[in-house]
């Protein structure tokens, strides 16, 4: 009886999926919900331990391979958070491109935020071979509860703030992105793997100038420790709630989707950090920084977890603004998506014409 | 014009370096207000790739004309210390994005321009001056290409996309006269074997815009309509004044600060 359920069930999941493929509505009913029911699908006991052994010996699950239906989800729901963080991250940093001090600042700041996008195209590539639509995606965000990286929500007060992201955050992003190269998931490594090394690049040219303003007239070094004090706790939170605390990490870890837990991944970057903060004499805003000898690691204090939630919420700073923003750029171009679809199918009807 | 005085040919050749800097890093400013907010995320790229290439080439035109110059100034001198009057690009370049379809017609507008002017001055007797055009000379290419597709695209896509490219072309066609503005500047680059000789490509410029426009199924405005001048003698549009206030703000602020 209960089989039955699950067959019927799975064909309607299936029949709605197949509708919001071809649909651009922005209306319909929320996917996740959808998707979740979905894990029900009939997947035998011998195909998930195939499959988990297939992990356990570290082979790639590419995209035609077999996949249990949650794990297909897990990726979908945290490569399509990191894409969607590209995109939203672009704006940040966007936000100083017209105001950057020097010519070659400016191309630099271009140049990042143009790699983001780059980054976000990669990402979302990766996860349509698990038959998702990109559009359908950005809808998820624009109008429904996907999530995106938090840092985003922050306001970028200073130039300074926009070397600091580039220090602190793409350095807590790679942390992350490096391990992510390993996943288990192919096209979702790969994609990783590439951005790691623009990622890298973007990091050092942050550091960079994060240690001329810290050297630089006293305005600079004010500027320079202010966008410090405010991005410290944000990045910490990066990595996500503790361990204790992280509903989705076991089934990650298990899948080698993640490859470390959010706790050990944010001491590494503690750990580095530390040294880096040091030698250009930046203070980080944390009086119970200390380091643990008989560990080897920097202990730091409570992270303001509170604040986390409500950002994650949607009370941030800049919350609103960046949906709005990104909503507008969306609205906007609908003609031009429109206007590039009807040119297309003119050319494909005169082409077949031809021929 | 030319009322004050006969300019030498130094400051004959740093007046066109200015000029030609200018323009791309105006019109690059203006694309750089696309990153994040483009149409579709492809174009996003696409525009940021452009403002990059534009402002790229303004730095090094500006590092050049700084070279010549012998004063121990550098590109940032020219695009932060100047205000507007003394700026000399074509307000082609410095009006506000608008939406879409503005901005790739005036980009296609300007591209197709600097595309016939760059094949003049890559063969440049100063050899310093012409690999630096040449090598420019692709991404101009890119630029014309990436353009012309989308006028094509959006004048004869959707009945909507058809009536904003006609009305960008419509807007923007009185700024179109002063790409082809001469004065003792480009006579005296000329004369030297380092201008381009714009009268010699004009006709064949406006071909390739007529023969672009009736492609994408738009009207060609009428080329004897009122146009406008002055902007390579220092008159612009109010426009300038609030993008240079954005632009050279904090630079400004801190001039003592090291920021390169």
């Amino acid at each position: 009886m209960l089989f039955l359920f699950y067959i019927q069930y799975n064909r309607y999941a299936e029949f709605y999926r197949q509708i919001i493929y071809i649909s651009n509505d922005s209306n319909l009913p929320n996917v996740d919900w959808i998707n979740q029911k979905s894990a029900y699908t009939m997947e035998t006991q011998q195909q998930l331990d195939d499959f988990q052994a297939r992990i356990d010996a570290g082979d790639k699950i590419e995209p035609k391979d077999w996949m249990p239906e949650r794990y297909r989800e897990q990726i979908i729901r945290m490569g399509s958070q990191h894409a969607h963080s590209e995109i939203v991250g672009m704006l940040p940093e966007g936000n100083w491109i017209s105001r950057a001090p020097s010519l070659k600042r400016k191309l630099v700041l271009l140049a990042k935020v143009q790699d983001e996008a780059g980054h976000g195209l990669y990402l979302y590539s990766a996860i349509e071979t698990l038959g998702v639509r990109r559009s359908e995606l950005i809808d998820q965000y624009l109008y429904g509860n996907a999530k995106y990286s938090s840092i985003f929500n922050y306001p970028t007060l200073s130039y300074a703030d926009v070397c600091v992201i580039g220090w602190l955050v793409d350095g807590a992003a790679i942390v992350n992105q490096t391990k992510l190269a390993h996943s288990s998931y192919g096209p979702y490594a790969r994609a990783n793997l590439r951005i790691c090394k623009e990622e890298s690049f973007h990091k050092k040219q942050g550091y960079e100038m994060v240690a001329k303003l810290a050297e630089g007239t006293p305005a600079q070094r004010k500027m320079v420790q202010s966008a410090v004090d405010r991005f410290w706790w944000p990045t910490l939170m990066m990595f996500g709630p503790n361990d204790s605390n992280s509903p989705n990490s076991a089934e990650l870890l298990k899948w080698q989707v993640k490859l470390n837990t959010n706790d050990e991944l944010r001491q590494h970057f503690v750990d580095r950090v530390v040294m880096e903060a040091e030698a250009v004499g930046l203070t980080l805003p944390d009086p119970d920084l200390k380091f643990n000898d008989e560990t080897g690691h920097w202990e730091f204090g409570e992270i303001p977890w509170d604040e986390f939630w409500d950002v994650v919420k949607g009370n941030g700073v800049m919350n609103r603004e960046r949906i709005k923003s990104r909503r507008k750029a969306h609205e906007d171009g609908a003609w031009v998506r429109e206007a590039a679809q009807a040119y297309a199918r003119k050319k494909n009807l005169s082409r077949e014409k031809a021929s | 014009m030319n009322t004050t005085k006969e300019l030498s040919v130094k400051e004959s050749k740093i007046a066109y370096l200015l000029r030609l800097a200018d323009d791309r890093l105006i019109l690059g400013q203006r694309m750089s207000e696309w990153c994040g907010h483009g149409p579709v995320l492809e174009e996003d790229l696409a525009l940021a790739n452009m403002a990059l290439d534009l402002i790229g080439h303004a730095s090094s035109l500006y590092a050049y004309a700084a070279e010549i110059e012998d004063e121990g100034r550098d590109e940032d001198h020219f695009a932060y210390f100047r205000d507007d009057y003394e700026f000399t690009n074509l307000q082609l370049c410095e009006l506000p994005k608008g939406d879409f379809a503005f901005t790739i017609a005036r980009q296609f507008l300007f591209s197709s321009f600097s595309y016939y002017q760059y094949q003049q001055l890559k063969e440049a007797k100063d050899e310093q001056f012409a690999g630096m055009i040449d090598k420019h000379f692709k991404e101009v290419k890119y630029h014309l290409r990436h353009s012309r597709d989308w006028v094509l695209k959006l004048g004869d896509g959707t009945e909507e996309s058809n009536k904003r490219m006609q009305d960008a072309f419509d807007e923007l066609w009185m700024y179109t006269g002063e790409l082809f503005y001469i004065d003792g500047v480009d006579e005296m680059m000329l004369a030297e074997g380092n201008g381009a000789d714009l009268l010699s490509f004009k006709d064949e410029w406006k071909k390739l815009v007529e023969d672009t426009l009736t492609e994408a199924t738009l009207s060609v405005p009428d080329w004897d309509q009122f146009m406008m001048t002055g902007s390579r003698t220092g008159m612009h549009t109010e426009h300038l004044g609030h993008m240079l206030a954005q632009m050279q703000f904090l630079r400004r602020s801190h001039p003592d600060a090291d920021w390169k």
